[in-house]
């Protein structure tokens, strides 16, 4: 007799369970993935260190002032300093000393005596966060009072800077797309092969009356959920790099120069669902040319 | 019709089979049995002519409308085509899933059926592990289960014994009974003898006599 319980039976799945390809498909997937997430940290991290180079560089301006004949490089300094601290939009002004002004130029002079030469001085002007002073504005003031100065308020600097960030991001971008467009090559690939290796079911499903779109959902089911868990494990596998980046950067490793923050690794969040959409974006049509090849 | 570039299968077919009529096909191998039915149940399209199936020009179906075209009709594969990753009962369920029934509408019918075709101590079988005979009378049990209007049987009982293939025949005939167009396949001249209905013959794609056997 039978051990069949027909009360307890339940319907067994349309397509057969996994083949050999999953695994190998599983594994592209969740590299294409890991590949895709780092791009996108990485481009997150440009972000926040163009952020921070200019943050540092803005509001704050340098003047190059150099002594007349008639006056000590000092007084010169202290002049200019005490003058740009009167113009509107400026916050504060600081003579640098001699000795800071040296350790600039040192790199070419190496340890010479400088004391005979007429080495010009800095002043560090900090603007105002409001209605902060332009570099015209300072040199008028200076040429008022009669000093001959320089002004660099790094407006240069932070144009170059951005100027990088923004080609970083494009360039992310542009490997974030084609990461993505492999993806759904791949999964298209996987399954025009699944549907090859389980045409007799496809065939026997159709021909007892199932509508297309059913066939087609149920790869693009199936390869929707291999992708999500596929981008699982790709996603985790690019936080806990970021996170050892993060961890492992310290005062001389990596994270001067591309900062990741803890929140940075959310980002890679969305990514099992991305992989999903993508999978089952490219089974559904994959399959549904497929079929449509079927009288 | 013809399949691609090669020289027509059937040609000059003329014929209608009336609601709940019995028929048989019959012809030597290659004289275009399959490719007929194959046609009755959309598998392939008329390279040219016309054919009405329940009522309509097939040739203006539109595709989406097709898959319940042919769940009016049952079909018993010459190679079963059985689902190798399902178990007996779950291939004959396969049809009723389709139509999206609910399992508890019809696990009772499933399992009277499969006693019915002589597969109730195999129902949780995997095909692989059947006999030829129990592939034979899976792929009739799938046939049939949801109550089809038009059954089409390619040598349905090309694998089993004698014994087994009037048991068949009876089953058929008791379909055609209960209203069930019937369009029955074989190359066995004995049954179509025995059973006395009429006969539909091909030879080398042609219709070459439409009636009862004299």
């Amino acid at each position: 007799m039978s051990d069949f319980d027909v009360e307890r039976w339940r319907p067994a799945a349309f397509l057969p369970e996994a083949d050999s390809r999953d695994g190998s498909l599983t594994f592209v997937v969740a590299t294409l993935c890991f590949l895709a997430c780092l791009t996108l940290l990485a481009v997150l991290a440009t972000n926040r260190a163009a952020r921070d180079w200019t943050g540092q560089l803005d509001g704050q301006a340098t003047v190059i002032v150099r002594p007349k004949a008639n006056e000590t490089p000092d007084g010169a300094a202290a002049r200019a300093a005490e003058t740009l601290a009167g113009v509107p939009g400026v916050a504060e002004a600081r003579a640098l000393e001699r000795e800071k002004a040296e350790a600039l130029i040192a790199p070419w002079l190496g340890d010479a005596d400088l004391s005979d030469l007429p080495v010009p001085r800095l002043v560090a002007v900090q603007l105002t966060t409001e209605a902060p002073a332009d570099a015209a504005a300072l040199d008028n003031a200076l040429k008022a009072q009669g000093l001959d100065a320089v002004v660099d308020d790094h407006s240069v600097w932070m144009a170059d800077i951005q100027h990088a960030a923004q080609i970083a991001r494009w360039i992310g971008l542009a490997v974030f797309g084609l990461i993505a467009t492999a993806a759904a090559a791949v999964v298209a690939f996987a399954t025009r092969a699944g549907l090859a290796a389980r045409r007799e079911v496809v065939e026997v499903l159709h021909l007892s009356g199932a509508e297309d779109s059913f066939i087609a959902g149920l790869f693009q089911l199936r390869f929707a959920k291999m992708a999500a868990i596929a981008g699982l494990f790709g996603a985790g596998a690019a936080a806990i790099m970021g996170a050892v980046l993060r961890l492992a950067g310290g005062g001389q490793g990596l994270t001067p120069v591309l900062p990741i923050s803890w929140l940075d690794l959310l980002a890679v969040l969305p990514a099992p669902l991305a992989a999903g959409a993508v999978a089952a974006l490219a089974a559904r049509l994959t399959a549904q040319a497929m079929i449509r090849d079927l009288a | 019709m013809r399949y691609g570039r090669a020289p027509e299968t059937l040609k000059d077919l003329t014929f209608s089979l009336a609601p709940g009529s019995f028929h048989f096909v019959t012809g030597a191998s290659g004289a275009g049995k399959t490719s007929l039915l194959k046609l009755l149940f959309l598998a392939e399209k008329p390279s040219k002519g016309l054919m009405h199936l329940f009522g309509q020009d097939v040739s203006t179906v539109a595709r989406e409308d097709q898959p319940f075209l042919r769940r009016r009709i049952g079909v018993v594969y010459q190679e079963f085509k059985l689902l190798e990753h399902m178990s007996v009962f779950d291939n004959t369920a396969l049809p009723l899933r389709i139509e999206g029934r609910k399992a508890d509408s019809y696990r009772g019918d499933v399992a009277e059926l499969l006693a019915w075709v002589g597969l109730k101590h195999r129902m949780h079988a995997m095909p692989a592990t059947l006999a030829g005979g129990e592939k034979q009378r899976l792929a009739i049990a799938r046939a049939v289960v949801n109550r089809p209007e038009i059954l089409l049987a390619d040598e349905p009982t090309g694998n089993v014994d004698p014994e087994m293939g009037l048991r068949i025949l009876k089953l058929f005939v008791e379909l055609n009974r209960l209203g069930t167009t019937v369009l029955f396949a074989t190359h066995d001249e004995d049954l179509v003898a025995r059973s006395g209905m009429p006969v539909l013959h091909l030879d080398n794609g042609r219709l070459t006599a439409h009636g009862h056997r004299s």
